[in-house]
């Protein structure tokens, strides 16, 4: 594989860039893999390389119903935290963020990870408590945390409204100057060229009709271009997983639902953290063309549309609004949806099946991009190794019938809602 | 915007209900022997299907009555309506 540098860069320009090498080949599938992973998405991607690079298996195919990056892992809002409380998400995820430190260097592929805190808005003397004993529990996790006053909150966001009579005046936040963002199509991109250098075969346009189990055993997966035989198959399928999973009998404590996201047209650098409502669910970054990216609540009915719906965007931008007044000045570029499974409990599933090679990746709700490094990771353990490492121990599926819940905001099973 | 016909007040702009999730779960029967595994199907398991819906809808903003709707969740288009306690197909 060829590498990116400044000096491919140079040599690649006397030939006015015609001579890049392709960054993932085209192949057609073969007839049998050692893996096969469902889903050409982020998660897909990572599971993909981490089999390859952590565990030398190189037999293996991902397998998309469309084109690789062209799910969630490009409609987000591109937000790499790791604020939780409890501690499977808290570890999880803090592994993750050293997965991202060294991605560039690691994927050869710049994904442009820009460290730049993420503050959580408080507007009560209730909701600075509760931020003090998330903050603590992250801390003794290991993970960045502080605690801001009003003060502090206003020096880094002066342009959030701080006048007198507003509904939901901010008393403070509480920031994680660890979390940041990427430059999310980069992160597919760069799994997709590592994977494909060391042997894992992309197949994109290629559709899962249903799937080949005897005696409880997964044996291959039937396709829209033909039966594949496999020896394990993954499912990296968020947004699509209940629609996997009726092709497999199987019922999740998942319900798909449709998440909207915006961005405004570009203006100067103004806004250097990422920013979250406290009284409502909007959240909030620039982006480095300038452009204002936000999201919020999801539309609220179980949706496979990837389209959303204006009655949920002009809520969300209200909240907006009442956030930073000057958006309301801002023109609208573009807004677009993705759907997502959403959990129960709003926690991931990492896991096993109750058939024999069949493993499951989904539940993500809202935040599956930032997962995608340590869900990647662990779910090439649990394949390559058929065993949960610890740090995805804790997102297995019959903890919904164990009652071991990591109910990380207590919102209970109203997913919609969450 | 969806428009959903209630069988009580007519069509109305979905910004008048709420939503209530997948209509045909069902709450085991109570003073009964009832293993987890049907707790965990009525409270944690769903079908979610991709196509026909039967939900539940609360028309809060309007008579404040549940209504069951028969819903298409890739194209959103609605097929019918019902009273809470109309028997559906």
């Amino acid at each position: 594989m060829q590498k990116y540098s400044v000096f491919s860069l140079i040599k690649n320009a006397f030939s006015d860039h015609q001579n890049w090498e392709v960054a993932w080949k085209d192949p057609t599938p073969k007839k049998e893999y050692d893996v096969i992973i469902i889903g050409g998405g982020g998660h897909g991607l990572a599971t993909a390389y981490y089999l390859a690079k952590e565990h030398n298996i190189t037999n293996v195919a991902i397998i998309e119903k469309g084109w690789i990056g062209g799910g969630n892992v490009g409609r987000n809002t591109t937000i790499i935290r790791s604020n939780y409380m409890h501690d499977d998400n808290a570890l999880f995820s803090e592994f993750g963020m050293d997965l991202w430190r060294k991605m560039s260097q690691d994927l050869n592929y710049n994904v442009m990870f820009s460290p730049r805190g993420i503050i959580n808005l408080a507007h009560s003397d209730a909701q600075m408590n509760a931020y003090s004993r998330r903050g603590n529990s992250m801390r003794l996790n290991g993970i960045d945390a502080v605690l801001l006053n009003r003060e502090e909150v206003q020096k880094r966001i002066p342009m959030a409204d701080f006048s007198d009579n507003v509904r939901f005046p901010i008393f403070g936040g509480l920031m994680q100057p660890s979390a940041g963002t990427a430059r999310h199509d980069a992160v597919a991109w760069g799994y997709a060229r590592q994977a494909d250098s060391m042997g894992v075969d992309i197949i994109q346009n290629c559709e899962v009709t249903g799937f080949d189990v005897t005696n409880g055993k997964i044996v291959g997966v039937r396709t829209s271009r033909g039966d594949i035989k496999a020896k394990k198959v993954g499912l990296c399928v968020a947004g699509s997983t209940n629609i996997l999973a009726e092709m497999l009998n199987m019922t999740l404590p998942i319900e798909t639902h449709l998440l909207q996201a915006c961005v405004s047209e570009p203006v100067k650098p103004l806004l250097d953290h990422v920013v979250t409502f406290g009284a409502g669910h909007f959240y909030c970054s620039q982006s480095d063309k300038g452009e204002m990216v936000m999201g919020g609540d999801l539309d609220g009915y179980n949706s496979y549309s990837q389209r959303g719906n204006l009655p949920t965007l002009q809520h969300v931008l209200t909240e907006g609004i009442a956030m930073f007044p000057f958006l309301s000045k801002l023109k609208m570029l573009r807004t677009w949806g993705g759907i997502m499974d959403m959990s129960m409990d709003g926690s991931p599933i990492i896991d096993k099946t109750h058939i024999d090679g069949l493993y499951l990746n989904c539940g993500w709700c809202y935040g599956g991009f930032k997962a995608t490094p340590a869900s990647g990771w662990t779910f090439a353990h649990t394949i390559a190794q058929d065993r949960v490492h610890e740090l995805n121990a804790g997102y297995s599926l019959n903890r919904f019938n164990t009652g071991d819940l990591i109910d990380e905001k207590g919102l209970g099973t109203k997913t919609w809602i969450s | 915007m969806l428009y959903i016909l209630c069988p009580h007040c007519g069509s109305r702009s979905q910004n008048e209900f709420a939503y209530g999730g997948d209509a045909t779960v069902k709450r085991p029967e109570l003073n009964k022997e009832i293993s987890d595994q049907d707790w965990d199907n009525f409270v944690y398991l769903r079908k979610s299907p991709r196509g026909k819906h039967l939900e539940l809808w609360h028309h809060i903003s309007g008579c404040r009555q549940w209504i069951k709707v028969e819903r298409d969740t890739s194209t959103h288009e609605i097929f019918k309506t019902y009273k809470a306690d109309e028997i559906t197909e």
